[in-house]
C-alpha cells in the first residue's frame, strides 16, 4: 500500500525539484565547463579556443595562484579558530549558567547578517582602530586577512556552537556519569568520552566552515575589495575580477572557476572521508 | 495514463512560471549606464507612454556594474534594444551588437559628425551628453582667501590661476591659512577606495595622457593604443601630490574613501575644492546641510605643470554613446529609434533632457536657450564659449581595459601610503598598458 502511494506521486515530489536542480544547477554548470574553454562576450556567441584559458591562468603574471595561497591560508586558520570558539562557547553554554538561551541568541544573531554588510561594518570597526597607528584596513595585505578572520569567525562562531551545542545535549548522561564513577576528571571525560562522540559534529562543522571560508565573497569583497592592490583577493572575488574587468578574459575567469570547483571538491571529500573514520557509535 | 496526465499538468505550471518572468516581448528595453539620471528615465518613460502610448521599460545598472549588467542582460531573450557602449574599448566587446546608425535621423542631427563612435563606414555609437570635469571650487571659501591680509601669494583670483605653480602656491599657501579659513584642508579626500578611484585613475590621468597622444598625433578615432610612455608621469604626480597632502584627509587613510565622501566634505564646507564634473552638481545640492550657494560654484582646469597648459580648458567630451541592438527583431530597432528621435527632437522630449536629465547634449535641435541651468553646466558652456581656451578630449576612452584602471588606482593607493614609489607606479603603467592593449 504504502509503497504503491509513494510510487504514484514519486514524480510529483520529485519532478519539482529536480527541474530546479537541472535549470539553476546542472545546466548552467555544463555550460560553465564548456566555455572555459571558449572566449565569449555573452554565452551565445562563444568562440572556441582548446586549452589556452588554462594555460593563461597557471602563468606568473595572473592573480589567480597568489589568491589561491591567501584562500588557503585563510582558510586554515579560520576553520581552526571557528570550531576551536564555537566548541569552548557550546561547553560553557551547556553547563547551565544564567542567561544560557540569551547568550545562545546574541551569539547566533551575527550569522544572519549578509556578509556585505558585515563586512562594511566591521570595515569601520577595525578603521576605527588602525586609525591610531595612522592608517587603515588597504594598508597591507596583513590587515586584511586577519580583518577577513575576524569578520568570518564573529559570522560563523554562533552557527557553529548551535551544532555543537545540540551534539553535546544528545551525549546520553549514564556516559558521564559512568565516567565520573570510574574516577575520571573534567578533562578525561572531555577527550575520552564527550569529544569521541561529537565526531558527527565536527564532521558538519568543519564541512561548513571549510567550505565557506574557501568561496568566501561577500565579505572580502566589502571588507578589503582585494587591497592593497589584488593582495588580498581571495579565489573568487579574483574570478569576479577577471570575468568583468577586461573584456575578452570571461574565458579565463570561467577556467578559474573550473579549477576552483576541482580543488574544493577534491579538498570537502577527502574532508569527510577523515572526520567519517573517526566516528563512532555511543 | 493518470500518472502521466498529472506530470504534463505539472510539467505546465512549471513552464508558465518560467515564462511568466519574461512577459515585455513588445516593449522598448533601455539599459542606462547612468544611475544619477536614473529617477529621470524613469519619468520620461511614463511622459513618453503617455504621449505616444508606446510603452517602454528603463533598467539603471548600479554605479560601476554597468558593464557586467549589460553582458548578463544582452544574452537574454529579452535583451536590450537600447544600451550604452562606453567608447572604443565597449565598442571593441560589443561590436556584435551594435547596429548601424548612419542612416538615422538621430545621426543627422549631431552637431559634430567626430564625436560618434564609428568604425570603417559605419557609424555604432551617438553621442547623447557632453559632459566636463575640472577642479570645483566654492568661491565664498576662496574670496576669503584672497581677502587675507597675510596671504603670501600674488595671485588675487581663481581666475587668475594659469599654470600649475600658481594653482599650488595657492593651495598651500590656503593649507597654511586652513584655521582662518574655516576649512579641514584644501582638497576633499582623494576616494582611492577600489571602485571609487576613477577620478584619478580615469579622469586625471587623461590631461597627461591627452598631451601624450597629442605629441605622437593620436585620436580617440584610432580605436586602440598598443603603448604609452608616460611621458609626463611627473606632471601627474605634481597634482596627485598636491591633493593627497592638502586634503581633508591623510594621505594614508584614503583607501576606504568613497566619492559621496568628498562630495559631502565639499558640500559641508569643509573643503574648498574637489575634482569632479557637471554630474556632481545634483551631489552636492542634494546632501543635507549643503553650505555651497549655487552661485558660489565655479571650475578651473585641472594644471598640471605641462607646458603649454595657460590655455587649457576643462575636459570636456562623453564616454557614452547610445546603441541599439542589432540583434533585436526590426520592429523593437525602429522602436528605439522613434524613441530616439522624440526624446531629442520633440519639444516634450528636450524639455525633459534639459530640466530632468540636465544634459548638455551635442545635438542642433537644441537651441542656446535650451541648456540645463545647473551652476556647473553653465561653467561648461562658458569654458566652451571661450575662444581663448582649448577643451581637453576624454582621451581615456583609449585606455585598454578597467582592469588596467583598476591597477592603476590600486598603486595610487600604495604609492599615497608610501608603500610603493612613483617609478614603480609609472613603470607598472606602462607595461600593465602593454599587457592589456593585447
Amino acid at each position: 500500500m504504502n509503497s504503491r502511494i509513494l510510487k504514484k506521486y514519486f514524480p510529483f515530489f520529485v519532478m519539482p525539484i529536480s527541474v530546479c536542480y537541472l535549470l539553476a544547477f546542472l545546466i548552467p554548470f555544463l555550460m560553465g565547463i564548456y566555455l572555459s574553454f571558449t572566449e565569449f562576450t555573452t554565452v551565445s556567441n562563444a568562440r572556441f579556443v582548446g586549452l589556452s584559458n588554462y594555460a593563461a591562468l597557471f602563468s606568473a603574471d595572473d592573480n589567480f595562484l597568489h589568491a589561491l595561497g591567501f584562500t588557503v591560508l585563510f582558510t586554515l586558520v579560520s576553520v581552526l579558530t571557528i570550531n576551536f570558539f564555537a566548541f569552548l562557547f557550546a561547553l560553557i553554554l551547556t553547563e547551565g549558567i544564567r542567561g544560557t538561551n540569551l547568550f545562545r541568541t546574541v551569539l547566533f544573531v551575527p550569522n544572519l547578517i549578509g556578509g556585505i554588510i558585515l563586512g562594511y561594518i566591521w570595515q569601520l570597526i577595525i578603521n576605527g582602530i588602525l586609525i591610531r597607528q595612522g592608517v587603515d584596513i588597504t594598508f597591507s595585505a596583513t590587515y586584511g586577512f586577519w580583518g577577513l578572520v575576524v569578520v568570518m569567525n564573529w559570522q560563523m562562531i554562533g552557527y557553529m556552537m548551535i551544532i555543537y551545542i545540540a551534539g553535546l545535549t544528545s551525549v546520553p548522561v549514564e556516559l558521564r556519569e559512568a565516567a565520573s564513577i570510574d574516577g575520571a576528571g573534567y578533562f578525561t571525560t572531555l577527550r575520552h568520552v564527550i569529544m569521541p562522540l561529537l565526531v558527527p559534529s565536527f564532521t558538519i562543522c568543519s564541512f561548513l566552515t571549510l567550505t565557506n571560508s574557501f568561496k568566501l565573497f561577500d565579505q572580502n569583497f566589502a571588507l578589503t575589495g582585494g587591497a592593497p592592490g589584488r593582495e588580498s583577493a581571495m579565489v573568487a572575488l579574483d574570478i569576479f575580477d577577471t570575468f568583468y574587468g577586461r573584456a575578452g578574459s570571461e574565458g579565463l575567469g570561467q577556467a578559474k572557476a573550473v579549477v576552483f570547483f576541482l580543488i574544493l571538491a577534491v579538498v570537502a571529500l577527502v574532508q569527510i572521508r577523515l572526520t567519517k573514520r573517526l566516528e563512532v557509535a555511543p | 495514463m493518470k500518472r502521466w496526465l498529472s506530470f504534463a499538468v505539472l510539467l505546465a505550471a512549471l513552464v508558465l512560471t518560467v515564462s511568466a518572468c519574461g512577459k515585455n516581448k513588445d516593449t522598448l528595453y533601455f539599459l542606462n549606464f547612468k544611475p544619477e539620471s536614473a529617477e529621470a528615465f524613469n519619468k520620461i518613460a511614463t511622459v513618453y507612454e503617455k504621449e505616444t502610448g508606446k510603452k517602454m521599460r528603463v533598467v539603471t545598472a548600479a554605479s560601476g556594474t554597468y558593464e557586467q549588467t549589460l553582458k548578463s542582460e544582452i544574452g537574454k531573450s529579452d535583451a536590450p534594444t537600447l544600451f550604452i557602449v562606453n567608447g572604443p574599448v565597449g565598442y571593441a566587446s560589443w561590436k556584435d551588437y551594435c547596429l548601424d546608425l548612419k542612416d538615422s535621423e538621430l545621426y543627422g542631427h549631431l552637431t559634430d559628425k567626430g564625436l560618434a563612435l564609428t568604425s570603417g563606414d559605419g557609424v555604432y555609437g551617438i553621442p547623447y551628453v557632453v559632459e566636463g570635469y575640472g577642479i570645483i571650487y566654492n568661491k565664498a571659501i576662496t574670496d576669503r582667501y584672497f581677502a587675507l591680509q597675510n596671504r603670501s601669494t600674488s595671485v588675487g583670483s581663481m581666475e587668475e590661476i594659469r599654470s600649475f605653480e600658481q594653482l599650488k602656491a595657492v593651495v598651500e599657501d590656503m593649507t597654511a591659512h586652513k584655521k582662518e579659513l574655516g576649512i579641514e584642508g584644501v582638497f576633499a579626500s582623494t576616494s582611492l577606495k577600489s571602485g571609487e578611484d576613477w577620478r584619478w585613475q580615469t579622469h586625471l590621468a587623461n590631461v597627461p595622457m591627452y598631451y601624450e597622444f597629442e605629441q605622437d598625433g593620436i585620436s580617440v578615432a584610432d580605436g586602440s593604443v598598443p603603448e604609452v610612455s608616460f611621458r609626463y608621469s611627473d606632471q601627474y604626480r605634481n597634482i596627485f601630490d598636491l591633493y593627497i597632502n592638502n586634503s581633508v584627509t591623510d594621505p594614508k587613510l584614503l583607501g576606504t574613501k568613497q566619492v559621496a565622501d568628498s562630495m559631502a566634505e565639499f558640500a559641508l564646507g569643509k573643503c574648498a575644492m574637489v575634482q569632479n564634473g557637471n554630474w556632481a552638481w545634483s551631489q552636492i545640492a542634494g546632501i543635507d546641510g549643503n553650505t555651497v550657494a549655487e552661485e558660489n560654484i565655479r571650475m578651473i582646469p585641472i594644471y598640471t605643470g605641462i607646458e603649454g597648459e595657460e590655455n587649457q580648458g576643462l575636459c570636456i567630451g562623453t564616454e557614452n554613446y547610445l546603441a541599439v541592438n542589432k540583434r533585436a527583431s526590426a520592429e523593437k530597432q525602429q522602436a528605439a529609434l522613434d524613441f530616439l528621435n522624440w526624446l531629442f527632437t520633440s519639444e516634450t522630449g528636450k524639455e525633459l533632457v534639459t530640466d530632468e536629465l540636465e544634459f548638455i547634449t551635442p545635438f542642433d535641435t537644441f537651441e542656446a536657450d535650451e541648456q540645463p541651468n545647473d551652476p556647473l553646466a553653465a561653467q561648461i558652456a562658458a569654458y566652451l564659449a571661450d575662444d581663448t581656451r582649448t577643451s581637453v578630449p576624454w582621451v581615456f576612452q583609449l585606455f585598454p581595459s578597467q582592469n588596467f584602471k583598476n591597477d592603476f588606482g590600486a598603486n595610487l593607493l600604495k604609492y599615497a601610503q608610501g608603500n610603493l614609489s612613483w617609478e614603480q607606479v609609472k613603470s607598472e603603467f606602462i607595461s600593465k598598458w602593454k599587457s592589456e592593449a593585447q
